[in-house]
């Protein structure tokens, strides 16, 4: 199989040329799983250490439906919200499918419940940790939600690269949503797709290398980051 | 507190983020066109959108799926035109209200495609039906759409009128792919399976590996691509006018004409024939 030789030589050719189709794709990829990544962060987090500290009844019934939800199909969030968003459906009067916002909503929907259920498993095990310190100084419940989000902010991080890698990788919703058009909704997966489907193999897996080589950029730049602060801390 | 401002704090990062280029850029006017497959893949939209994009300032969207999704996302309101290949459908489109009016575009034709030493030995034969005959009976490999797509609903016709029904041996010989064309042959490629695609594809289709033309010139062959406006009294949100806009120049001389010169490899891959166009 010439062909995987073929398709490094091809994304080594798409990215010493900034190849300008493809900067607009990888740059509108990152840009929603990005917006994505923020607004799952916003929801899940939270609620992943309400979750991990607070007692409630029906608790454990949500933190079964959140691991349960990690499992969600794309392919059915895509349905789901393209029901929602067509002129058909209930919100169609907000004119959103086939834009990136669909798409960001579709992820998010699809992420959320990984950051949620992660969250929820780092704060639980560092909670343990910390309960009695909180009981003895009487921390009421947001500060202990917010001091335990802080400490475990590391291992967090790993948490939203998870979400990121989910989201940015999925195909199935973004394709419904989105509806791959061009210059418009056209991301690195929904473009993989196509030039599969148009036989161009090699092009599809040069695009494939170059969305790894992403993923790849994104988290070395975290371990980066988090490399340069633990540095300073110990200064 | 805290975690309001944290909340808040999120959401405002989103705001900031979705205000980047992209995500927002819907200055221009623009239409939703729900097309099939065989258009986009084959790279005609690519070659004749351009040219009508430069002339009215009005950006096509065109979102490409299997005529079946392509005639229920219309139905929807989820588009402003529709472009497809499926006659009977289309006419039933427009039949319960969904469309103003169907008019013809272009046409190609579809053809038998096998592996190339064709173990059915249907090499040659002009008898569409015919040949499938001869598939079913040496039980050879055949990949079909199995979407309700354009191509599938062909498909069915002509295994209809060979008197086979392949819901039987689906799973054995019969393969149902559940995807586009360009999946289709992908699979009857790397399985050596004979399929039926529509010429377009087939031409621009860049991993024939061992397939080949076995059987065409039917005339039951015939693939014909119409044009509908999606009706705006069913959904007020249809833009009607920029829609007919693009449905008279498509239709019109200028893009009636933009369509014979699409070649891949010297090969002409739709043909024109709207009714009232001056070329051919």
């Amino acid at each position: 199989m010439q062909d995987f030789a073929h398709s490094f030589v091809l994304a080594g050719n798409l990215i010493l040329q900034a190849d300008a189709a493809l900067v607009e794709i990888v740059g509108l990829s990152l840009q929603v799983t990005a917006t994505a990544l923020v607004v799952s962060a916003a929801i899940g987090l939270p609620l992943g250490a309400i979750l991990a500290i607070a007692r409630f009844p029906g608790r454990m019934v949500l933190v079964v439906l959140s691991n349960a939800l990690m499992g969600l199909p794309p392919v059915v969030v895509g349905l789901t919200v393209y029901m929602l968003l067509s002129n058909a459906g209930p919100l169609g009067v907000l004119g959103l499918l086939y834009t990136p916002t669909a798409m960001v909503i579709a992820q998010s929907i699809l992420i959320t419940p990984i950051i949620i259920a992660l969250t929820r498993q780092v704060i639980a095990d560092l909670h343990q940790d910390y309960s009695d310190t909180f009981r003895s100084m009487v921390v009421p419940g947001h500060t202990a939600v917010a001091a335990l989000l802080w400490d475990a902010r590391y291992s967090l991080m790993t948490v939203l690269l998870a979400g990121f890698g989910r989201a940015i990788a999925e195909v199935g919703a973004v394709m419904i949503v989105g509806g791959n058009i061009n210059h418009v909704t056209r991301v690195m997966t929904t473009a993989i797709a196509l030039e599969t489907s148009k036989g161009e193999l090699a092009l599809a897996l040069a695009l494939g290398i170059v969305l790894l080589l992403i993923a790849f950029a994104v988290n070395g730049s975290v371990a980066l980051l988090r490399g340069a602060e633990r540095s300073l801390v110990r200064v | 507190m805290k975690l309001v401002k944290f909340l808040c704090a999120g959401f405002l990062a989103a705001g900031i983020v979705l205000t980047g280029p992209g995500l927002t850029a819907q200055a221009t006017d623009f239409i939703v066109v729900q097309s099939t497959t065989s258009t986009q893949n084959s790279g005609l939209f690519d070659a004749i959108l351009p040219e009508f994009e430069e002339k009215t300032g009005i950006d096509v969207r065109v979102v490409a799926v299997g005529t079946g999704q392509a005639l229920k996302n219309a139905a929807n309101g989820d588009g402003d035109v529709l472009l497809v290949h499926a006659k009977p459908a289309e006419l039933t489109f427009v039949a319960d209200g969904f469309g103003v009016e169907r008019l013809d575009v272009m046409y190609n034709d579809f053809v038998i495609v096998g592996p190339a030493d064709d173990p059915a030995g249907i090499k040659g034969m002009t008898d569409a039906p015919a040949a499938m005959k001869q598939i079913a009976g040496a039980e050879a490999v055949f990949a079909s759409r199995g979407d309700d797509s354009g191509t599938h609903k062909k498909e069915l016709a002509l295994w209809t009128e060979a008197g086979i029904d392949p819901a039987d041996a689906s799973g054995t010989w019969y393969r149902e792919t559940g995807s586009g064309m360009g999946a289709t042959l992908n699979l009857a490629a790397g399985k050596g399976a004979y399929t039926m695609s529509d010429r377009a594809t087939w031409l621009a289709f860049n991993n024939k590996g061992n397939l080949a033309i076995l059987a065409e010139g039917d005339d039951r062959l015939f693939n014909q691509y119409g044009i509908i406006l999606v009706n705006p009294d069913r959904h007020p949100s249809v833009k009607a006018g920029l829609g007919q806009k693009f449905i008279d120049w498509l239709t019109g001389p200028d893009g009636q004409k933009a369509i014979a010169s699409f070649k891949i490899g010297g090969e002409q891959l739709f043909f024109p024939n709207a009714r009232g166009s001056t070329t051919n």
